[in-house]
């Protein structure tokens, strides 16, 4: 019986190769690993994983032309709904969403939806001939601006720009992409992807203006002036601290600066491009989620002797995804779990030199569900360590607010949506980091594809407020 | 053209002045606000004083001294070239109304810094009274357009080349020995002399604000490199500052931030006088 063949598994480069470069790890599925993993698919009548899906791809849809070997097919139907599946194929928690619901998965292992949605997309990057055919910018003469070129402002621009509307994107950065870009490392998601994916977008007739932040370079209110509707997607923002002694010191960064400096500015070709990374020979990366990952597999990428991952649960509550946790270790990063910093000690150069931690053990169940980790009394002991990272989140980013008294916010900062992503200005639109606090790639994705929903909606009716 | 440089001055040997076309920029910019300059597309993202702004032209000037890699090869192109990019107004605005005596001091780049808020602090009806200082006085830049903008311009070198010889603090401490009531005061330039004009301050209780120059990269509220300890709590010179309560900064830590690249930095200014040859 079909269902009894094992998921295919997709082909890794070897560890002592891939810790030297920031080559891409996986391979993707041969030709025939992919039609014989779409065939696993029980075709279900009413598929679970469609509705796990936050883009609402079709998901058994493409699995058939994948099993029929009509790659080209497979793509149009994926991109009906799914504008940057080469990018969600890579960095989507599927293990979370569509996998998870695959009757296959109740007793075996769900279908390799991931892995295909990946083949599929490449596919199309390897036969660009296939290419799916222009939008029709602006055939409505309305015209939506958006903020921010990230996962959630793409997705919006794309369908928008599908339904024929004029659709800009206005980037603060120098490059586009948002986190795609800055935050997540080439070897995971190698940036040509994320350009070829933008490029799929501008295809449709979006244009992108870089270098401009909105709520400075132009108001909201200036916005809503030229354009009928706004779509706010401008992501994460500062960075979250311990508030533990030292952690100003030189030597310690955020996750958002490592990353950034290393995948946004290149720093990792230091000096032909001129932002410098000072990266240790033994690193601390303090967190457990796949940003921490990131930052402990790059730290190791640039050289670090030692690298380790400081959490103060137990691998079991990491929120990094299961893959990303078991390639940082097969790497040799060193977890020291239930592992807490209070402070950081300096050396006579004024660098961090170790990091006090002190050890914890897991008590009662706390808000989250997960058991809540206590201090060991007396436990205290120094790690040696030359740089840390701190990688436990951050609050959306703060500008827009600042700039817009009108837009209601959360105490934390995310703006405040309807379920339909509308924000308290008639008008204007948010998703993403931006609404979520630190969410997924897919789950600003689908923020992004609501909004347009609502967006067509309230154009179409002459732009009357749908107002809250 | 966009970010195109319309005129390069040099004010002296190692301070440059360009005047950019940036319509978008130059309409929304207020005094103490900032921009990110890329010169050219490998090069550091670094944050630069809006020195002057002329929405009419759609104009920003900016000031810049030549220390690093970054600054050697903005100071590399030439007129009619263009920046690769430039993002602004960044910052908060320095908040300007009438104060009554205000004294606004520079030092160093700082001079050019507190031009545009020296011109808006007077048409607000301060009087305001600057203080400039330098090391000697080919150092001393904007002197005829801060005189013509204040009440009253002070000047100090160190050695006495021009003015007074000694520090701006020096003139600050006469200027409050002489009784004259100050109600506000403004501070731009090299941390210690930011500092010091805090430490006199202080004890007389006048308010003091300082405009503070830490590393950055986004510039826009996201990586966390530019945090300042201000009154104890953790401030993001990018979307808190620039400008800061000067009696809550703590400018030693301030200070050991600032020196974190200094001896890679040295690595990228040696491979960008190879590249333009000098």
């Amino acid at each position: 019986m079909a269902e009894k063949k094992p998921r295919k598994k997709m082909a890794e480069r070897l560890v002592a190769e891939r810790i030297r470069d920031f080559e891409e790890v996986p391979l993707g599925y041969t030709v025939d690993q992919a039609i014989e993993e779409a065939k696993r698919c029980l075709m279900c009548k009413d598929p679970k994983c469609v509705a796990a899906c936050p883009v609402e791809v079709d998901i058994p849809g493409f699995l058939a032309y994948v099993a029929k070997g009509d790659f080209e097919a497979a793509v149009k139907k994926i991109k009906a709904t799914n504008s940057l599946p080469a990018i969600c194929g890579r960095v989507c928690p599927q293990e979370e969403q569509c996998e998870l619901k695959c009757i296959l998965g109740i007793k075996g292992q769900p279908v390799g939806v991931g892995n295909l949605e990946r083949f599929v997309a490449d596919y199309e990057i390897r036969n660009p001939k296939s290419a799916v055919p222009a939008g029709r910018q602006g055939t409505k003469g309305v015209r939506v601006a958006i903020v921010g070129s990230g996962p959630a402002g793409l997705t919006c621009a794309g369908d928008l720009a599908k339904l024929g509307y004029g659709v800009t994107i206005f980037e603060s950065l120098h490059v586009t992409g948002g986190v795609l870009t800055y935050g997540i490392p080439e070897f995971r998601l190698p940036k040509k992807i994320v350009n070829l994916e933008v490029d799929y977008v501008k295809s449709l007739g979006v244009e992108i203006n870089t270098d401009v932040l909105a709520g400075n370079t132009f108001t909201i209110d200036e916005l809503l002036k030229d354009y009928q509707a706004i779509f706010i997607g401008s992501g994460a923002g500062l960075p979250k601290f311990m508030d533990v002694p030292g952690e100003n010191l030189p030597g310690i960064y955020s996750a958002n600066e490592y990353l950034f400096r290393v995948n946004m500015m290149k720093a990792w070709k230091f000096p032909e491009h001129l932002t410098p990374v000072k990266i240790g020979k033994r690193v601390a990366v303090v967190g457990g989620g796949n940003v921490a990952m990131d930052s402990a597999r790059v730290s190791l990428r640039l050289g670090a002797k030692e690298v380790y991952i400081l959490y103060r649960r137990t691998e079991e509550e990491m929120p990094a995804r299961k893959e990303e946790i078991k390639r940082a270790v097969e790497e040799g990063i060193i977890f020291k779990i239930l592992t807490l910093p209070i402070e950081y000690h300096v050396n006579r150069e004024g660098w961090v030199s170790e990091v006090e931690c002190i050890q914890m053990e897991l008590g009662e169940p706390d808000s989250s569900g997960r058991r809540r980790p206590v201090p060991i009394p007396n436990s205290a002991f120094r790690l040696p360590a030359d740089a840390v990272i701190v990688a436990i989140g951050n609050s959306p980013n703060p500008l827009i607010q600042q700039r817009t008294p009108a837009i209601k916010t959360e105490k934390w900062g995310g703006i405040i949506v309807t379920p339909e992503q509308l924000t308290s200005i008639p008008g204007v639109w948010a998703g993403g980091d931006i609404v979520r606090g630190a969410a997924t790639v897919i789950s600003a994705m689908g923020d992004g594809k609501k909004a347009a929903k609502a967006i067509h909606a309230y154009l179409l009716k002459g732009g009357e407020s749908g107002g809250s | 053209m966009m970010n195109k440089i319309l005129r390069k001055e040099k004010l002296n040997e190692s301070v440059a002045r360009i005047m950019v076309d940036a319509p978008q920029i130059a309409r929304s910019a207020k005094a103490g606000q900032f921009v990110v300059v890329i010169p050219t597309e490998n090069a550091e993202r670094i944050p630069l004083t809006i020195a002057d702004f002329d929405p009419d032209r759609g104009t920003v000037s900016i000031i810049f001294q030549i220390v690093g890699a970054t600054t050697k090869v903005l100071d590399s192109l030439k007129e009619g070239e263009s920046i690769a990019h430039l993002l602004g107004p960044l910052g908060v605005p320095t908040r300007i109304e009438n104060f009554g005596t205000v004294v606004v001091i520079g030092g160093g780049v700082g001079i050019a810094e507190i031009y545009p808020a020296v011109r808006v602090l007077k048409q607000a009806g301060n009087k305001v009274i600057t203080i400039i200082g330098a090391r000697c006085e080919d150092l001393l830049i904007y002197r005829e357009e801060l005189r013509a903008q204040s009440t009253e311009l002070r000047i100090t070198t160190d050695d006495g080349s021009c003015g007074r010889k000694g520090f701006v603090s020096d003139e600050l401490k006469d200027l409050i020995a002489s009784g004259m009531k100050i109600d506000r005061l403004i501070a731009v330039g090299p941390v210690p002399m930011m500092k010091v004009c805090c430490d006199v301050t202080k004890s007389h209780g006048i308010k003091t604000v300082v405009s503070l120059n830490p590393l950055m990269l986004d510039a826009t509220g996201m990586c966390g490199i530019c945090r300042v300890t201000v009154g104890g709590k953790i401030k993001f010179g990018c979307v808190d500052g620039p400008e800061f309560d000067g009696h809550e900064v703590d400018f030693e830590e301030l200070s050991s931030r600032l020196k974190m690249y200094k001896d890679v930095e040295k690595r990228a200014f040696d491979h960008v006088c190879r590249l333009l040859g000098g």
